[in-house]
């Protein structure tokens, strides 16, 4: 287990353990949870809580990057925000931390929540992603990384 | 003036009889004409609802997103705690024991249920399958998918959680379930078209509180029960609205 500083796109900063053990995606499971339009939790279910290690009111209000993995390149959620504040779905393979240190993988699904014409807030709907594509990730994201920081 | 109420085809045989007790019970209460409308095909009740012949159903989350977006429909409630989930299963002495074990060329068996091969094909991901690399053998019912897996015609099966659990022990006996969904949020929804709404004389709220009080009287009760429901849960627009984005997470 390490100790790392996560800098966030809103310029605030947060420390967190960070540990190489992976916690499988729990089978048949969608994990889903609801940002306001700013990303901030307003919903989540159980399969979320469970998974994120946190409790239900450690989550809610809070930005959706609490589940930022540092091995996740900023690229990838400027995509993210990117496609969905243009309207469009996004969908990608993200690794996401939990609150004990540990890691999963998913595969989210994001898209707006429109009500009236007006975007109101983001759905996010997680799965089981295949193992294949994981290791594709894992390669490619380490390279984004690598550019990010250098 | 006469409506039509339809149900989506995949409810269970077991219920036909059902619905047909419920829409007395409906005219009975609203004073109304209301024509009970079956099909056996999801593709001939999509063509009735886009000609604007349904007025009342029971849909599922796939046709909701339709009707609500589309046609102006009003969600009204859902069966309590009742959710749509989705079971593969195989041959009980197939070496498959999860997802991962099957391979590119498979043989899927599906019913014609447009939910339940969607969530069927998202529980397939984890093993890099896809329409692309499975063959599909849609057939009737989920009795013949069963057939199909104890036949070995199909590698693996798809099943509405509900019909499988109905099956037979002896057809259970002889298939084995390797993944269920357990995605809760997923559910059928009863919803009222604006041609009801406007000319049916009830007003929205009454129709609601109508169908979500129907357990408190006994004739109301015994015809849940000839539909398998313990009783309706309302279903206001927006937890509707938001099925629908869920529902949106998971089409390609």
């Amino acid at each position: 287990m390490s100790t790392i500083e996560l800098k966030h796109h809103d310029q605030s900063t947060s420390s967190r353990e960070v540990s190489d053990e992976e916690v499988p995606y729990p089978e048949g499971k969608l994990i889903v949870s609801r940002t306001d339009t700013r990303g901030k939790i307003t919903h989540c279910n159980q399969s979320f809580v469970d998974m994120s290690g946190f409790e239900e009111n450690e989550l809610i209000g809070q930005p959706h990057y609490i589940l930022r993995h540092p091995d996740m390149p900023a690229a990838a959620f400027k995509d993210l925000w990117d496609t969905i504040k243009a309207g469009n779905k996004w969908k990608g393979y993200v690794k996401n931390l939990r609150k004990d240190g540990k890691f999963y993988w998913v595969y989210a699904v994001v898209v707006p929540n429109v009500r009236n014409g007006k975007v109101v807030g983001y759905a996010s709907v997680r799965r089981k992603p295949s193992r294949t594509k994981i290791n594709e990730c894992i390669a490619l994201y380490k390279t984004m990384l690598a550019e990010e920081q250098s | 003036m006469k409506f039509t109420m339809t149900v989506s085809p995949d409810f269970s045989p077991d219920y036909i009889a059902g619905w047909y007790i419920f829409n007395t019970w409906l005219q009975n209460q609203t004073k109304q004409a209301i024509h009970l409308e079956l099909y056996n095909s999801f593709d001939k009740q999509r063509e009735d609802i886009k000609a604007d012949k349904i007025d009342l159903i029971y849909a599922n989350p796939y046709d909701a997103s339709m009707l609500i977006r589309d046609k102006g429909f009003v969600a009204i409630a859902s069966p309590y705690r009742k959710t749509d989930e989705a079971v593969i299963c195989v041959n009980s002495e197939s070496e498959y024991t999860c997802v991962e074990d099957l391979k590119s060329g498979c043989t899927i068996a599906t019913a014609d249920d447009p939910e339940v091969s969607t969530i069927g094909m998202i529980m397939l991901e984890p093993a890099d399958l896809s329409k692309e690399n499975v063959t599909i053998e849609e057939l009737k019912n989920y009795v013949m998918v069963a057939k199909s897996l104890i036949g070995n015609k199909a590698d693996a099966g798809f099943f509405l959680k509900e019909a499988f659990d109905d099956m037979s022990k002896f057809i259970k006996s002889q298939i084995k379930p390797i993944v269920t969904s357990q995605i809760s949020v997923i559910r059928h929804t009863f919803l009222i078209g604006p041609d009801f709404v406007n000319n049916s004389g009830i007003c929205e709220e009454d129709f609601r509180q109508l169908i979500n009080s129907m357990h408190e009287s006994e004739k109301g009760a015994s015809t849940l029960k000839s539909l398998g429901f313990e009783r309706w849960e309302n279903q206001d627009h927006e937890e509707a609205e938001f099925m629908i984005d869920l529902m949106d997470t998971l089409v390609s």
